[in-house]
């Protein structure tokens, strides 16, 4: 199981410090909840954990971000794999310009493995991830339709499947069900759940309910500061900060 | 190992990409320097200051001037009105766009047809060239050109600005010409001088139209000499003391039309600099 | 003093008005006249006229169709030059420049494309047109330099800074998270650029493309400078050609002399506004529903 530990981490946007100082042992396996009010640099984090900050040019990182043992940041530092390694569903989705079928398809055949190999094992590839992501069934009579056409909530599902399909071993998921509605929240719910058996997953979430219900371990953010993090159990039932205390209650948000 | 491929993939793609670059720079700073270098030796006062018939080429360059200078000022009677006419307040979203459309048909059209179109006015009404025709023809070469930089002057003007004038009790006159046309006036600025430079550069519609002599503009109704139709004229003489002209006017031409290009956009910058 | 104030208003509502009305009537008059005008030509579509190809006007026989080929030729040779480099060159600005460079060049993209076509005219006679010769003895090949490619060579060179600059503006449009998408499932981002960044924009690209089409079909001074003007269907790189904007350019002095030569002349008028105009026109209705449909 992939072990992520991050030393001493400094982001910030230009001169505007978003994260300071945040040292952090992630625990391996199971759902890690990112909770914490708008702003608070809850994205930037989980972004630097897959070198997706060097896409802004003023952002500068310093600090450390240990993947099984190697800093993502040291020079030389083999990013595809990492991006491989780490999967990423973003706070909004984006549709990849090209059907439904290869937006799942997209990230596994650049990386050529073996259940893209011939168009049997694609098709294999992408109902299962469809159906992992609670999208197969309102997707599988257009699969070859553009992902545009898909509403905000199925491009969603649909930005998860795709990040599965590349077969990754930590899932960053920023707010993935934001968009949906009811049912399909119990349903990609219900996938993190089966996937925290396998995988170590970090969930941004503004939903605390949400949160008490999936998450094994808790990480709580305000003004780019760590100020507590715990398993669920004590964090929620014994929150030492009295900014974790307020959040709780609903009084920051 | 395939990934070791990608990464040289990557690789190339940025070398090709950066190599384009890098042609079209240098292919452009050979231009540019060619034309400095080929002129620099000859514009001198003496250049500058005698008309064609003492071997200069101040005929073309005030004619040039003339004609800029008319036919913008020419356009801005039409642009700027027309202009005012598609801001949101005057126009519904059906006729804006159908304008915009009738505007791209004529920034589009080359201005040799402009050329044509006027040379056939001026047999029709028996107009010999003159300097007179040529500020009518570059007026119309310029006309879609300043409507539309002027349209997006005005339209890149904060809505409030209506809401609240409209609020205060203003009508749509008062609010266009007390607060909109101030409001934009460094875009409207900005959107003359780019139709100055562009007119002043054309030589296609002028050539039927404007004429060319060796002397100095005498009236509206004699025909003018021009900076690009010097370069155009001279080249093509063997006598490499006459084609120095062609490099003079060349070089000077080429210095106006910079100048007002990067003084257009120092105002643009400071007029956006302002609204924020 | 509320009537004045309403006066006022009206005032300006009506010169406004009148002035845009003004300008369509400008577009309408320019088409109708070169449509009247070019008539007698378009009434005689046999051969040996309008889409013949032989030109003799003293004969009477004012074909179009050598100087139609030339304009095309020398057009898709210039966008066949310019525009791979131009869209490798704005994918390197949208892609992998900094910030700061790209402001840098903007600017000079605006200052290129306001460089007067009669000094890319000028810079082809002293260079590109000896260049040429140069490279046809190098090959064997009888030339003057005065070719079908020293025009595609200056209208590319025109050409760029405005399809570059189109373009880089198309790419600057395709949302940021679009690619952060593709390079977080661990694509390059050459692969980003190629199978996403490329594909979102295509159609903003073609329309690029297109108005660099209008553009460079109509240029007269630069190309008519260099092509070497010579009535016959262009075979060779190294051979002239005779573009229709030239042919307008040359002989409208004779239009008045020599019987229906205005009507053919007109036509060849009409052929440019037409294929330029309308091109941009359409450029810009698929460019706006791009939009709308976001
Ligand atoms: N590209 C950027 N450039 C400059 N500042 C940025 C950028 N992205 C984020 N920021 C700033 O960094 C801070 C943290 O942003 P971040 O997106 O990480 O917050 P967040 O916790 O994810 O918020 P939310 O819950 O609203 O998604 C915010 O103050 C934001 O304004
Ligand atoms: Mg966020």
């Amino acid at each position: 199981m992939t072990h992520i530990h991050i030393k001493n981490l400094h982001v910030a946007y230009g001169s505007h410090t978003v994260i300071e100082g945040l040292d952090l042992e992630i625990p391996d396996g199971g759902i890690v909840a990112i909770l914490g009010p708008s702003g608070c640099g809850k994205t930037t984090l989980l972004k630097s954990l897959n070198r997706l900050l060097d896409l802004h040019e003023d952002v500068t990182v310093r600090g450390s971000v240990l993947i099984d043992g190697e800093d993502i940041y040291a020079p030389g530092s083999d990013l595809l794999a990492l991006r491989k390694k780490v999967g990423f569903v973003a706070q909004r989705p984006f549709p990849l310009p090209m059907s439904i079928h290869d937006n799942v398809a997209f990230g596994a055949r650049l990386h050529e493995l073996p259940t893209v190999a011939d168009r049997a094992a694609t098709s294999g590839t992408v109902e299962r991830h469809l159906r992992r992501a609670g999208l197969w069934e309102e997707v599988k009579h257009r699969l070859d339709a553009p992902a545009k056409g898909l509403s905000i909530g199925q491009q969603q599902r649909l930005s998860l499947a795709r990040a599965l399909a590349v077969e990754p071993e930590v899932i960053l998921a920023d707010e993935p069900t934001s968009a949906l509605d009811p049912l399909s929240v119990r349903i990609v719910e219900a996938q993190f759940r089966a996937l925290r058996q396998d995988y170590t997953v970090l969930l941004v979430t503004h939903i605390l309910r949400q949160a008490r219900r999936l998450a094994d371990y808790v990480i709580f953010l305000y003004d780019g500061h760590l100020v507590e993090h715990g398993p669920a159990e004590t964090f929620f039932n014994a929150p030492v900060d009295p900014r974790t205390q307020a959040y709780l209650h609903g009084e920051i948000s | 190992m395939s990934r070791t491929r990608r990464c040289r993939m990557d690789r190339l793609a940025r070398w090709a990409m950066g190599g384009a670059l890098g042609i079209l720079g240098i292919a452009f700073a050979g231009l540019l320097l060619s034309v400095v270098m080929r002129g620099l030796p000859h514009l001198r006062p003496s250049m500058l200051l005698a008309d064609g018939q003492g071997g200069g080429i101040a005929h073309a360059l005030v004619g040039s001037l003339c004609l800029g200078a008319g036919a913008s000022v020419l356009a801005l009677l039409l642009a700027l009105p027309a202009a005012v006419a598609l801001q949101r307040a005057y126009a519904p979203p059906r006729i804006a766009e159908a304008a915009a459309l009738v505007l791209d048909l004529l920034w589009g059209t080359p201005s040799i047809v402009y050329g044509a179109f006027a040379f056939l006015l001026m047999v029709w009404m028996g107009v010999r060239t003159s300097l007179l025709a040529g500020i009518l023809t570059l007026a119309l070469v310029m006309v879609p050109v300043m409507t539309r930089a002027m349209t997006e002057a005005f339209r890149s003007l904060p809505p409030e600005l209506w809401e609240q004038a409209t609020a205060l009790g203003a009508t749509r006159g008062e609010i266009t010409l007390k607060v909109a046309l101030r409001q934009a006036l460094p875009g409207l600025v900005t959107a003359f001088l780019l139709a100055f430079g562009r007119g002043i550069g054309d030589a296609a519609s002028i050539l039927f139209t404007a004429g060319y002599t060796d002397r100095l503009p005498g009236s509206l109704m004699d025909p003018v000499a021009s900076l690009p139709l010097e370069v155009f004229y001279q080249l093509a003489t063997p006598d490499p003391t006459v084609q120095s002209r062609a490099h003079a006017a060349a070089l000077l031409l080429l210095i106006l039309v910079l100048g007002v290009t990067l003084i257009s956009r120092a105002l643009a910058r400071r007029a956006s600099r302002h609204r924020l | 003093m509320r009537v004045d104030r309403r006066w006022g208003d009206a005032a300006v509502t009506v010169l406004a008005r009148g002035a845009l009305f003004l300008v369509f009537g400008l577009a309408l008059v320019l088409g109708l006249t070169l449509l009247l005008r070019a008539c007698p030509m378009l009434g005689s579509l046999e051969r040996s006229t309008l889409l013949g190809s032989a030109w003799a006007p003293a004969q009477g026989s004012f074909g179009l169709r050598t100087f139609l080929a030339g304009s095309l030729a020398v057009t898709v040779l210039a966008l066949g030059l310019s525009v791979p480099l131009c869209l490798l060159s704005a994918l390197y600005l949208s892609e992998h420049a900094s910030r700061r460079l790209r402001e840098r060049v903007q600017p000079v993209l605006d200052v290129a494309a306001g460089v007067p076509s009669v000094v890319f005219g000028l810079f082809g006679v002293m260079f590109v047109v000896p260049g040429v010769a140069a490279l046809g003895r190098l090959l064997g090949v009888p030339t003057t330099g005065y070719s079908l490619l020293a025009g595609g060579l200056v209208l590319a060179l025109m050409a760029a800074p405005f399809t570059l600059s189109v373009a880089l503006d198309v790419l600057l449009a395709v949302p940021m998270g679009l690619r952060e998408t593709a390079l977080a499932m661990g694509a390059t981002r050459w692969e980003t650029a190629w199978h996403v960044v490329l594909r979102e924009a295509r159609g903003g690209l073609l329309v690029a493309v297109v108005m660099g089409f209008a553009r460079a079909f109509g240029e007269t001074l630069a190309v008519m400078m260099v092509v070497g003007n010579v009535a016959v269907l262009p075979t060779s790189l190294f051979g002239p050609a005779y573009p229709l904007s030239a042919l307008l350019a040359n002989t409208y002095g004779e239009m008045m002399s020599i019987p229906r030569m205005e009507g053919a002349l007109m036509s060849a008028a009409l052929l440019l506004f037409l294929a330029t105009g309308a091109v941009s026109c359409a450029a810009t209705l698929v460019l706006r529903r791009m939009r709308r449909l976001g």
